[in-house]
This record gives structure tokens, C-alpha cells and sequence, in this order.
């Protein structure tokens, strides 16, 4: 069945459909057309802006500040550290104007490993020289590489490894601890038998430095973990894997049955490298840290991200593409550098304030960029009027 | 989007149930129009009342105004998102990326930068990541150099164009040689608007209103351009590269997307622009300056760039810019899988290995290209795991022997017939699968590497 169309009909039509524009058609014979009054009427006097004001309110709902935890204990607070650092205190998303960020920067620790690891490439030419003394790792990474914070790995305590005993490795947490005098993180090796005992022999050999002890998580005696904790006046690192639930889980039975006080606790809900599943990490530290703003006491503590796992995609480390239709993908110098501060880039944005780091680079990127968003670095002025044609390039 | 809940928009179906959308029922369309996956023209019968039709569409609208340039295979989408967090649903139009071009580049460089730009490429799970645009800017020499320049730009390459001036005589030039490519004017300001707003309307493109930093003049700009009958607009709010200006900038992204989005400030809810861009307006050192722009690119694609105009073309800065795009843009309500089965990889024989792995699109395919590109010929069973990777789907025990089992029952792959050795390969990380799988399905078991890229090696040892 045909039907002849009038150019109304044809009108309403695309009205209908939100046709915009009509490409290779011609209308023959006459056409009336209705023009809209507001444009005519605006149409006259066109030669005039209309003034207009923006505005935008605050988020009502963030009732709730982060707590504030410092790590690390100066001479005066009965510790040797030559500074503290203080995270959290924020009652809005990181770098957002509903309220001042109390502490306007992100912390970042540089990993520090007891024994020799495999590294990546790039990594590795940072580390080469002081990687049989770990102390002198430490050093480096302070006064070289500016690091607010060290992060220092017990991995040879892993049976697989050296399965080095706690007292040897806690020789290792007093000889860092003399070495520098920057707040430290103390970790296992991810054993979960293994690392209670081990942490419970370094933060008794660091008591009163307000170590940050890493960790407590759901598969590890973490009763163990936490009352050593207490004892010997550190901080805690409650660790999950990418489960709100069991992180709001595993910090209730921290306060409630462990008895760690809430200055204390750091969050670590497990962080993936960008394109290896940072899509999820981004999205569960960003709800954790929204249901801390608005009233959720059980999340709303600062939070650690291993930025460092960035290493483990492959477009940070890897020469160049296994596929041959890839584009070149450059030299992994850079790229690696990119990989592990962008990755802590969207980590910033989403709630992290503390970062576990090693490319010194990439380090200072994350460093640099969080704070101007921070306010703390006033750089000269940019002129934007004309950009287009003062950029020479 | 001003409704919400699949309740909400069924009032406004047919109610009958006919299926001719492709849902049973009409209450199942109405959640599809809610999560945004079927269109409301796929109701036929709805199409027939047009009011009804109107008021839906009008409620149903992105918040945030969803705009196209460019034209066929690869024009873009830019805005239509609805919400501020992408758990809350998803974010939609994955940030166009447009690199630039000026007017004064030698022709042999301009066109060897134009072709780098439009066929980079990089696989992730089963598709290419590209770029989207490329952006001509006038270095103010004049109109008929910066036409010429977008003349050769559209003759060699595909790809959506946006011509960036502040003079309307050059913007002009460059419309003459390519308006009907639907190109993206850059920009109105105040100084200028007058001239660009008939442009804009005179040749149908989207345009996008500049003002420095300064949030009332960008709305001033908005308002009067919409009562001008434009409405395909872009908002450039400034992008300053440093300090405090930094932080402004930051705050004013966040500012008008929150307008947007949470208080419908229907005014101002435009796709946003920002120009990382202008990091090399305070240094000219290739690589920090590169490092610098891939920050700013990385942080403003997450709070709340639509578009954005970058320089550097260098593989480090646009990897990663592809990369965080994709993160930020992927849909959180459902992992990416592929179909699970038993997959031929090159030409295996009677002798070749049986390889098994998860249904998780990022692992199927790094398993894949890990065997393509070692040339291995075997046989890849992609197991049913619902979407979650080998560690994480041993943890969660979405990948144990009885899915294995299935997978191959499945598709009726028989060991004794398909191969001469009944063995099969199982990753580093599932390792602990091993005797239950031996038990379940009868056959050898062997424990291959940890990371898919050490099969090569390992087969020339472990492999016959
Ligand atoms: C993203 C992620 C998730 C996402 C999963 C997304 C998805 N679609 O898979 C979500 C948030 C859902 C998730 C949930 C959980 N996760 Co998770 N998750 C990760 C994370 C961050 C990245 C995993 C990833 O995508 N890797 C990339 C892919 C490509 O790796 P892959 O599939 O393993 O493939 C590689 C290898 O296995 C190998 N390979 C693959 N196939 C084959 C085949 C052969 C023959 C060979 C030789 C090799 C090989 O090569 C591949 C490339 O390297 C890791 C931590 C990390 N940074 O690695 C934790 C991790 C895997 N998760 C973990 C856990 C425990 C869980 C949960 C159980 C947590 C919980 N308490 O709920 C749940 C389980 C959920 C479920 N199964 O339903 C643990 C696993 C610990 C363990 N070994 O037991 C990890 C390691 C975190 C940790 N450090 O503890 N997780
Ligand atoms: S086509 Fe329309 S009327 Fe028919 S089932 Fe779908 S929504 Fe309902």
C-alpha cells in the first residue's frame, strides 16, 4: 500500500523521529515554512549576549569526615621518625571544593624489598645498586627519590623464598628504621600462615614508632595481627579483595572484636593495574569512599593503593607488542613510568590518599599533579586568550 | 534521564505485550529504556501516538546532551551521560580524542601525522582501541593556508575534523572545503560569538563556546546561543596546566557536570571539553611535557572530559590515554566474556595440546594472542566463569573441574578422538584444579605457567 505524503506530514514525521537534516532530497513545487517566533524575535537582536550567572551547590549529603590517621612517631610522641604524616580528614571526593582538604596531598611510600626480587626492567636500573641491603635501599629511595614514606616488604620470610625466621627479619625492621628516619610500612610476604608472626616480632622491635602494619585480611589470623598492633602502638592496614561487604566486614571485627581504635585503621581494598581490572578497583574505592562521606562509620577510613602491581601489565614492562598488528607501542621507559601514575591517578581521584610506589618517576608525576589539584603548588600563570595560535609547537 | 525506574516509564507503553520490540513483555522494554539498551523507536506501537511518544522521549533523554560529528564508520558520539559515579548505571560516548594538526606543517610531515592519527591501533580484548580526531589549528597565517590544510587533512584521512581558530574568516575558510564531513567548530567567544554563532547555524555543525576560566560567561555563551536555535554545543571551560589554575580547572569540570546531572540545570548541561593540550604551552622538553599532558588527559577523561584536544603522539602518552578511557568507559554492570568453547587456535592435529582458560574477555584474549604469536597450534577451551578471570574465578570457584568437564561435553569435544595423547593444560594459577580434574574427567592433567606469555618457553621444555 502507497501513500502520498504532505510536507506537514513529512515534518512531523521527523519531528518524531529527531530527524535534524535530510541529505540528497529535492521537493518540488511550493513550500511554506513556519518559522519558530523566539528565533525571529532573537534573530533582531542578535547583536546582544544574554548575561546569565552560574551557580552550583554543595553536596548536602557528605555529612561524614574521613578519620584521620597518622603514621609514624617524632621524638616528641615517643617515636624516632623525623616527621609524621597525617591522611585522611576529608569530608568531600578527593580535590573537591564542597569542603578544604585538611591533608591536600596524596603520601607516597616507595617499596623497599629484604632480599633481591625480579623487577621490571626500568624499576630495576633505579635499584640495582642497593638491592643486597636493604637499609641502603631505604636510604636511596628517601634521599634520592624524595619518598614520604617507605614501605618495607618481609618477603624472605615466604617459605618459597628464603622462609627466613621473624627474628631475622625483624633485624632487617631495626636496621631500616635506624637507616631513616621517615614513617615506615611494615609488610609480609602475603603468606597468609605465616605473616601473623612475623608481623608480631616487627612491631614489637618498632614499638612506638607507629608503624603502619600490613596487614590484617580475612584469610590471615588477623586477631593476631591487630592485638600486636595495639600492643606496640602501630597502625593497621585492613586489606580485602574488591568487596565492599567484606571490607566493611573485616573493619567492624577490627574495632569491635580486635579493639583497634578508629585513628588507626587504613583500608586497602585491593588496587589493579590499569586495563588489568582498574575499572574495578576504581569503582570500589570510589563507593567505599561515598559511603564513608555519607554516614557508613565502617568505611569511612583512609586508604592505601599498591599502584606498584602496575608492573604486572604487560604494557608497562614488556618491550613492545606480541601482536603484530598493534601499533609501535614506543619505549617501555615511558611507558612503564605512564602505566603506574596514571594507574594512581584514577586511584586519587576515586579516594586513595596513601600509595605504594616504585618507579621514582612516576612517583614524582602522581606526586606533582595531586598537589597542584591540592592547592599547594602555585606555578606561574597560563594565558589561555589566543592559545590556539601562541602554541608553537 | 528524568525517570528512573522501569515502573515510571512502563505507564507510558502500550501495555499490551505484543513482543514486537524483541521483549516479551512491555514491563522488560521498559527496563531496557531504563539501563539505556534499547531504544524507545523500537516500539512500533508507541511510534503511533505521538504525544505519548514525545513525553516519553523527552523524559527519557540523557541528561547531559548527546551530540554527533563527523560522518560515516567513523563519526562520534559526544555527552549523553546520566550519571556522576559510573557504578550508578554507566558512563556513555567514551571521551573523543582529538590530535592536532597546524597549518604551517611541511605537506610530507603533515600527511605522515595525519595517517599515524587515524591508524593507530591497539587490541584489548577483542577489539582495536583507536583514536577519534584529528584537530586542525590555525597558527594565524591565514584563511587560505589553514583551508588548504583542512583540504589535505579530509583528503587523507576518515576521521571527524575540528577546525580551531578564534577567527571567523579562517574558521569560514575551512567550512568551505569541508562542511558537509559535519566538523566541530572551535570556538565562540565572547569576542567572537556573533560571526561563529552563524556559522554555526548556517552550516548545521556543532560548535564549542570557549570563555577563560570563567563559568558565567560560559553559561552567558550557552544561554544565547541556544535561543539562537543552536544547540549543539560543547562547553570549553579552559584547561589550565598547572597550579592553582590547575585546581580551577579541575573544580570547574566538576561544577558544571554536577549542574548538569544533579540539579538539571538543563542550561548548562552540555558535553565538556578539555584541552591537555595546553601543557605545552609552558615547556617545550618533549618527554616531561608528554608526561604532563598524559596526566592532565588521564584525570580529566575521569572527571568529566566528553572530548578532549592532546598534542603528543608519542606511543606512551596515547597507550595509556586509550587505556584509561576504556576504564572509565566500560560497562560496570556486565564483565566482558566471551562465548565459552572449545576454540581452534592456528591448524591443531591429533598432537597438539589442549589448553584451558576462563570465559573472561581480558584473559581469553591475552591467552590467545600469547598462543597466536608464539605460533602454537592447539586447542583453547574458554570455560564458563561468568565473566571472572583465572584467579579470581579459582577463588571464587567459578572455575572448577565440573565447569571444565561441561565445557567440553559441551561441545562434544572427546579426548580419544580429537587427540593421541588425553591430556590437558591447565593454567599456573588454577593449579590447585588438578587432581579433581584428573578424577572428574579421567585424563592427564599438566600444570602449565603462571602468566600466559610463558607458554612458548614452557612448551619447548614440557611439550613433546
Ligand atoms: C579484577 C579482579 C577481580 C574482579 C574480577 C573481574 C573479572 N571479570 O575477572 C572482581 C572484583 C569481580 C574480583 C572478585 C574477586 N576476587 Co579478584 N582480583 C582482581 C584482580 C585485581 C585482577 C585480576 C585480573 O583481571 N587479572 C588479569 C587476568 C588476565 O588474569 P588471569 O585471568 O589470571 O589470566 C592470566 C593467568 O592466569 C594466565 N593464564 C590464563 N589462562 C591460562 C592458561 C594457561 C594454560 C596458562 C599456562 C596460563 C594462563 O595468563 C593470564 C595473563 O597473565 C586480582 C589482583 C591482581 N592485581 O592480579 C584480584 C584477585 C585475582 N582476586 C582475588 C580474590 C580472592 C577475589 C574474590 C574471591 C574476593 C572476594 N573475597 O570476594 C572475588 C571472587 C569473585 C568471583 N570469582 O566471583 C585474589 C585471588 C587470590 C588467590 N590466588 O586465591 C586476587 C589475586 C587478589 C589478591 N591479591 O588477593 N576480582
Ligand atoms: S513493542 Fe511496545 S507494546 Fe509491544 S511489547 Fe514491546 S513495548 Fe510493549
Amino acid at each position: 500500500m502507497s501513500k502520498e505524503l504532505t510536507l506537514a506530514e513529512v515534518i512531523e514525521l521527523l519531528n518524531n523521529v529527531e530527524v535534524e537534516a535530510l541529505e540528497g532530497v529535492t521537493f518540488e513545487g511550493d513550500i511554506e515554512i513556519e518559522i519558530d517566533e523566539s528565533v525571529m524575535n532573537f534573530r533582531e537582536e542578535a547583536n546582544k549576549l544574554i548575561e546569565s550567572r552560574f551557580a552550583v551547590g554543595t553536596v548536602n549529603e557528605w555529612t561524614t569526615a574521613i578519620e584521620e590517621v597518622t603514621i609514624g612517631a617524632t621524638p616528641a610522641n615517643g617515636g624516632s621518625r623525623g616527621h609524621a604524616v597525617t591522611v585522611g580528614g576529608e569530608k568531600a571526593l578527593p580535590y573537591y571544593f564542597d569542603s578544604e582538604m585538611k591533608n591536600p596531598t596524596c603520601v607516597v611510600a616507595i617499596d623497599v624489598f629484604d632480599m633481591p626480587i625480579q623487577l621490571a626492567k626500568s624499576v630495576r636500573t633505579s635499584y640495582e645498586d642497593v638491592m643486597e641491603s636493604p637499609s641502603d635501599w631505604a636510604k636511596k629511595v628517601v634521599s634520592e627519590y624524595h619518598a614520604d614514606m617507605i614501605a618495607l616488604h618481609l618477603i624472605s620470610t615466604d617459605p618459597k623464598r628464603k622462609d627466613a625466621s621473624a627474628s631475622e627479619a625483624s633485624k632487617t625492621v631495626e636496621d631500616v628504621l635506624q637507616a631513616v628516619d621517615v614513617p615506615i610500612i611494615i609488610s609480609g610476604s602475603g603468606t597468609h600462615k605465616k605473616d601473623p608472626e612475623v608481623l608480631e616480632k616487627a612491631a614489637e622491635v618498632s614499638e612506638g614508632e607507629r608503624c603502619l602494619i600490613a596487614s590484617a585480611n580475612p584469610d590471615n589470623d588477623y586477631e593476631r595481627v591487630a592485638a600486636a598492633a595495639n600492643k606496640y602502638g602501630h597502625v593497621l592496614l585492613s586489606w580485602t579483595q574488591l568487596e565492599i561487604n567484606a571490607q566493611k566486614e573485616l573493619n567492624r571485627k577490627l574495632i569491635k572484636h580486635c579493639g583497634v581504635s578508629r585513628d588507626r585503621i587504613v583500608m586497602d581494598p585491593t588496587t589493579a593495574a590499569l586495563g588489568y581490572g582498574l575499572d574495578y578497583a576504581y569503582s570500589n574505592v570510589e563507593r567505599i569512599r561515598l559511603a564513608g562521606l555519607t554516614g557508613d562509620k565502617e568505611l569511612n577510613f583512609p586508604t592505601l593503593s599498591v599502584s606498584s602491581n602496575a608492573w604486572n601489565a604487560r604494557e608497562a614492562w614488556m618491550i613492545s607488542s606480541p601482536l603484530k598488528e598493534d601499533s609501535n607501542w614506543g619505549e617501555r621507559e615511558h611507558r612503564g613510568l605512564i602505566w603506574e601514575a596514571a594507574t594512581g591517578f584514577a586511584l586519587a581521584l576515586a579516594g586513595c590518599e596513601l600509595f605504594m610506589m616504585m618507579h621514582p618517576g612516576s612517583a614524582q608525576l602522581l606526586k606533582k599533579i595531586t598537589r597542584m589539584l591540592g592547592g599547594s603548588i602555585n606555578e606561574e600563570k597560563t594565558d589561555l586568550s589566543n592559545w590556539i595560535t601562541k602554541l608553537i609547537i | 534521564m528524568k525517570l528512573n525506574s522501569p515502573l515510571q516509564v512502563y505507564k507510558y507503553l502500550p501495555k499490551i505485550n505484543c513482543g514486537k520490540c524483541g521483549e516479551k513483555t512491555c514491563m522488560a522494554f521498559a527496563s531496557r529504556l531504563v539501563d539505556r539498551s534499547k531504544k524507545i523507536e523500537d516500539c512500533q506501537i508507541l511510534l503511533q501516538d505521538k504525544e505519548k511518544f514525545l513525553q516519553l522521549a523527552e523524559l527519557l533523554a540523557p541528561e547531559i546532551r548527546e551530540i554527533t560529528a563527523g560522518v560515516g564508520d567513523r563519526k562520534v558520539r559526544i555527552g549523553g551521560d546520566d550519571v556522576l559515579h559510573r557504578h550508578q548505571l554507566t558512563f556513555f560516548n567514551p571521551t573523543v580524542l582529538a590530535y592536532d594538526v597546524w597549518d604551517t606543517m611541511e605537506e610530507v610531515a603533515l600527511i605522515e601525522r595525519v595517517k599515524k592519527i587515524s591508524e593507530f591501533k591497539k587490541f584489548y580484548v577483542g577489539h582495536y582501541l583507536k583514536l577519534d580526531m584529528i584537530a586542525v589549528r590555525s597558527t594565524g597565517e591565514s584563511a587560505a593556508k589553514f583551508k588548504s590544510c583542512v583540504e589535505k587533512v579530509t583528503e587523507v584521512s576518515t576521521l571527524p575534523v575540528m577546525l580551531c581558530s578564534f577567527d571567523p574568516t579562517v574558521l569560514k575558510a575551512g567550512l568551505e572545503v569541508c562542511a558537509d564531513k559535519k566538523p566541530v567548530l572551535y570556538a565562540a567567544t565572547k569576542d567572537n560569538w556573533e560571526q561563529v554563532s552563524k556559522l554555526a547555524l548556517e552550516y548545521h555543525v556543532p560548535v564549542v563556546l570557549f570563555s577563560e576560566g570563567d563559568l558565567d560567561s560560559l553559561k552567558t555563551l550557552a544561554v544565547s546561543f541556544n535561543r539562537l536555535g543552536i544547540n549543539d554545543i560543547i562547553l570549553d571551560p579552559g584547561t589550565y596546566p598547572e597550579g592553582a589554575q590547575l585546581k580551577s580547572t579541575f573544580e570547574n569540570f566538576i561544577k558544571l557536570r554536577r549542574a548538569g546531572i544533579k540539579e538539571s540545570q538543563k542550561e548548562i548541561a552540555y558535553p565538556i571539553m578539555a584541552a591537555p593540550i595546553t601543557a605545552w604551552m609552558i615547556d617545550n622538553d618533549p618527554t616531561p611535557t608528554s608526561y604532563l599532558e598524559a596526566a592532565l588527559a588521564s584525570i580529566f577523561m575521569i572527571k568529566y572530559a566528553d572530548i578532549m584536544l592532546l598534542h603528543s603522539i608519542e606511543p606512551h602518552a596515547l597507550l595509556s590515554e586509550v587505556y584509561m578511557r576504556e576504564t572509565m568507559y566500560t560497562d560496570p554492570r556486565t564483565p566482558l566474556k566471551v562465548d565459552s568453547g572449545v576454540y581452534k587456535i592456528g591448524n591443531p592435529t591429533k598432537d597438539s595440546p589442549v589448553i584451558t582458560t576462563s570465559n573472561f574477555a581480558l584473559t581469553y584474549y591475552t591467552v590467545e594472542s600469547d598462543l597466536s604469536s608464539g605460533r602454537i597450534d592447539c586447542y583453547l577451551a574458554s570455560v564458563n566463569t561468568d565473566g571472572i578471570g583465572v584467579e579470581a574465578a579459582v577463588a571464587g570457584r567459578q572455575f572448577t573441574a565440573a565447569k571444565i568437564k561441561e565445557t567440553f561435553d559441551e561441545a562434544g569435544f572427546d579426548f580419544k578422538e580429537k587427540t593421541s595423547h588425553n591430556t590437558i593444560i591447565l593454567p599456573g594459577l588454577a593449579a590447585r584444579l588438578q587432581g579433581d580434574l584428573e578424577d572428574v574427567m579421567g585424563i592427564k592433567v599438566l600444570i602449565g605457567p603462571v602468566d600466559s606469555n610463558q607458554i612458548p618457553g614452557w612448551m619447548d621444555k614440557n611439550w613433546l
